[in-house]
């Protein structure tokens, strides 16, 4: 571990964090509309995940995708500009906040139907196979998507075709209202592919360096041709499911010690400090370059105009 | 005059697109060592080897939505459905996945697949697996709904929904899979989509169908010959998109309409037309229009009652009576 790789991390970490705490802000500012779900919290995992695939690796996630999609390497402005529907948005203010692609740098989206990614992220890893690439397809899921049949109907068909497709189930404790403990009969989700021959594993998805130890294993596993793994990262998203979440299913005491005691961005800030990798006020420049570049997304977004509506009918028929 | 059956066009038009492309691949149930539940797919897998004819689990919704990330990845995936009645398990990977991605993704993403499999009225199955489903394809922007009645037609608007970049439900039927036709010389090899074709000239009244439907429209107009109406019947071919044009040409020729389809009325294709007819071409109609389509119940199963359901041959003929006033 050096020093700028650390950096990088936590660069990368708090670019997500800043960028969604002022969607936050413009979701309330009515500037963002819809359903807007934050990645507050989880963003060890998609940091981590990106450092340990290789480039031409790709990844495909539910509707909870600002992190994904910015980990990935889409410049924040048109992510910013997509969350509040203008034209230079990433989507051209098609698709909004959970219908996000980057196909430059290999992110296939962004998909509201939870668990639908399921399904294509084993497609996209059929296509690596069926045309010998050796790359991975990383497919994300939450809790909550672990219940949907297609997953299992996945599960089965990349195990029989030994597809080199990673499952990562980020668990985030609440299936949007609903505790793992309420919506699982077992809570050990890393199991659910043990009937289907998948090896699993359960990762501190509040730890990047957990994250990407086990991401680079799970990769090296699949690339040799062993067929899917299934990685469990636990995690916690401290916002609401949505934005129209006021979170009533749980305290806040809850919130903060996770919080005050795991996050993943705090967390590499000691780590820094004590290595004597950073000082405080290398840090706080750190965060204030990562606001500059989100207020000049949001002004960015805010010049950019609405999609042009001779848009409305293209894009519909190739 | 050499004759060939749909199954046989059908066959051929996948065999050739796949000789000429090596990122077409077919998979679905019993496609494989099965050599197709309909014998659709008979030989492939010799031709071709397991890599490319793949045999999937029974596992629609799965399979369709692992099609799809084959297709937008970089493949060309035929996905058979042993029937459409079985695509509903997949419907929203269809609908969600298939057919949104592109304009979802702001033109960044299209999907080249195609799904096909038999559609519509079996024989003596029942509500669940006897049913039409080319008014629920149809209503989705983002898809191309395709239901050929010849063997000719069956080839050339399959090879052409292999080729197309969006994804394309192919609606075949599987009473009309060994039934056989002449060749068609003058067929393109391609054929374009949202062409309909004039299947029998006439002055006194349009009939439009497609699929095994359009059987019983000619029989009809030949009936109808017989009593001195001349009929002009339409195989649509191609449902979306629809060919306005050649179904407002024909109205404006005869002022009358007849439409033929086994789906249900409400909200269907033949509702679609009437709409159209009605919105461009009102003035012309000298009669009501009448839709014949599927009775408004599930599919029974006894055979008085199943024939009872499906548009027959002399539904067609009293209702072009009717609007003839005869």
């Amino acid at each position: 571990m050096n020093k700028k790789e650390l950096l990088t991390y936590y660069r990368e970490m708090l670019l997500i964090r800043r960028f969604e705490e002022k969607s936050g802000q413009l979701y309330g500012m009515g500037l963002i509309a819809g359903f807007c779900h934050l990645y507050i919290g989880q963003e060890a995992i998609v940091v981590g995940m990106k450092h340990a695939m290789r480039k031409s690796d790709s990844a495909v996630t539910s509707y909870r995708d600002h992190g994904h999609i910015l980990a990935g390497g889409m410049d924040p402005k048109y992510v910013m500009a997509e969350l509040m529907g203008r034209g230079t948005g990433c989507s051209k203010g098609k698709g909004g906040s959970m219908h996000m692609f980057d196909l430059k740098n290999n992110f296939w989206g962004g998909h509201g139907i939870v668990g639908a990614q399921v399904p294509i992220g084993t497609g996209i890893a059929f296509t690596n196979k069926y045309k010998e690439n050796g790359d991975v397809c990383v497919t994300y899921f939450g809790d909550g998507a672990v219940h949907q049949g297609q997953v299992y109907e996945s599960f089965n068909m990349a195990s029989l075709w030994k597809l080199p497709v990673l499952y990562i189930i980020e668990n985030n404790i609440y299936s949007m209202g609903t505790s793992v403990e309420r919506h699982s009969c077992r809570t050990d989700l890393y199991k659910f592919g043990e009937s289907f021959l998948i090896p699993g594993k359960r990762v501190d998805g509040m730890d990047i360096f957990a994250v990407k130890e086990a991401g680079e294993e799970a990769l090296k596993y699949i690339r040799s041709g062993k067929g899917p793994m299934i990685l469990e990262m636990v995690t916690y998203r401290y916002r609401g499911h949505s934005m129209s979440d006021p979170g009533n299913y749980r305290s806040k005491e809850e919130v903060n010690k996770m919080r005050d005691n795991h996050d993943p961005i705090e967390n590499l800030k000691e780590i820094l400090i004590k290595k004597k990798f950073a000082s405080e006020e290398d840090l706080k420049n750190i965060d204030k370059e990562i606001r500059a570049e989100v207020e000049e997304a949001v002004e960015f977004s805010k010049n950019s105009s609405e999609p042009d509506p001779k848009e409305l009918y293209t894009d519909i028929y190739k | 005059m050499a004759t060939i059956t749909v199954r046989e066009a059908l066959k051929d038009a996948i065999a050739e697109e796949m000789r000429a492309d090596k990122d077409v691949f077919i998979l679905g149930e019993e496609v494989a060592e099965y050599q197709g539940a309909y014998k659709v797919t008979q030989g492939l897998l010799q031709e071709f080897g397991d890599k490319r004819v793949i045999d999937t689990p029974i596992t629609e919704h799965g399979f369709a939505g692992l099609a799809i990330g084959a297709a937008i990845s970089g493949l060309k995936p035929i996905c058979e459905f042993m029937t459409f009645n079985f695509a509903m398990q997949a419907i929203d990977q269809i609908i969600n996945s298939a057919a949104k991605t592109y304009y979802m993704s702001g033109g960044q993403i299209n999907c080249p697949i195609v799904f096909r499999g038999p559609n519509g009225s079996a024989a003596r199955v029942g509500a669940q697996h006897s049913q039409c489903y080319a008014s629920w394809y149809s209503h989705i922007p983002g898809l191309k709904v395709i239901a050929p009645y010849t063997a000719s037609d069956a080839k050339g608007l399959l090879k052409t929904a292999i080729k197309d970049p969006n994804p394309v439900i192919f609606l075949e039927n599987e009473l009309m899979y060994g039934r056989s036709f002449e060749i068609d010389d003058e067929a393109e090899e391609y054929i374009p989509f949202g062409k309909a074709k004039i299947v029998r000239e006439g002055t006194d009244v349009t009939i439009t169908a497609f699929s095994i439907q359009v059987g019983n429209a000619l029989l009809a107009a030949e009936k109808l010959a017989e009593e001195g109406i001349s009929a002009e019947v339409i195989d649509l071919r191609s449902l979306r998109p629809l060919d306005e044009e050649t179904i407002l040409d024909s109205v404006k020729k005869t002022n009358r309409l007849v439409t033929v389809e086994e789906g249900w009325g409400f909200a269907s294709i033949s509702s679609s037309i009437v709409s159209l007819v009605v919105a461009k071409a009102f003035d012309y109609l000298d009669a009501e229009i009448i839709m014949i389509t599927g009775k408004d119940i599930p599919m029974p199963y006894a055979h008085n009652l199943e024939k009872l359901t499906v548009p027959q041959i002399d539904d067609i003929v009293g209702a072009c009576k009717k609007v003839c006033y005869r």
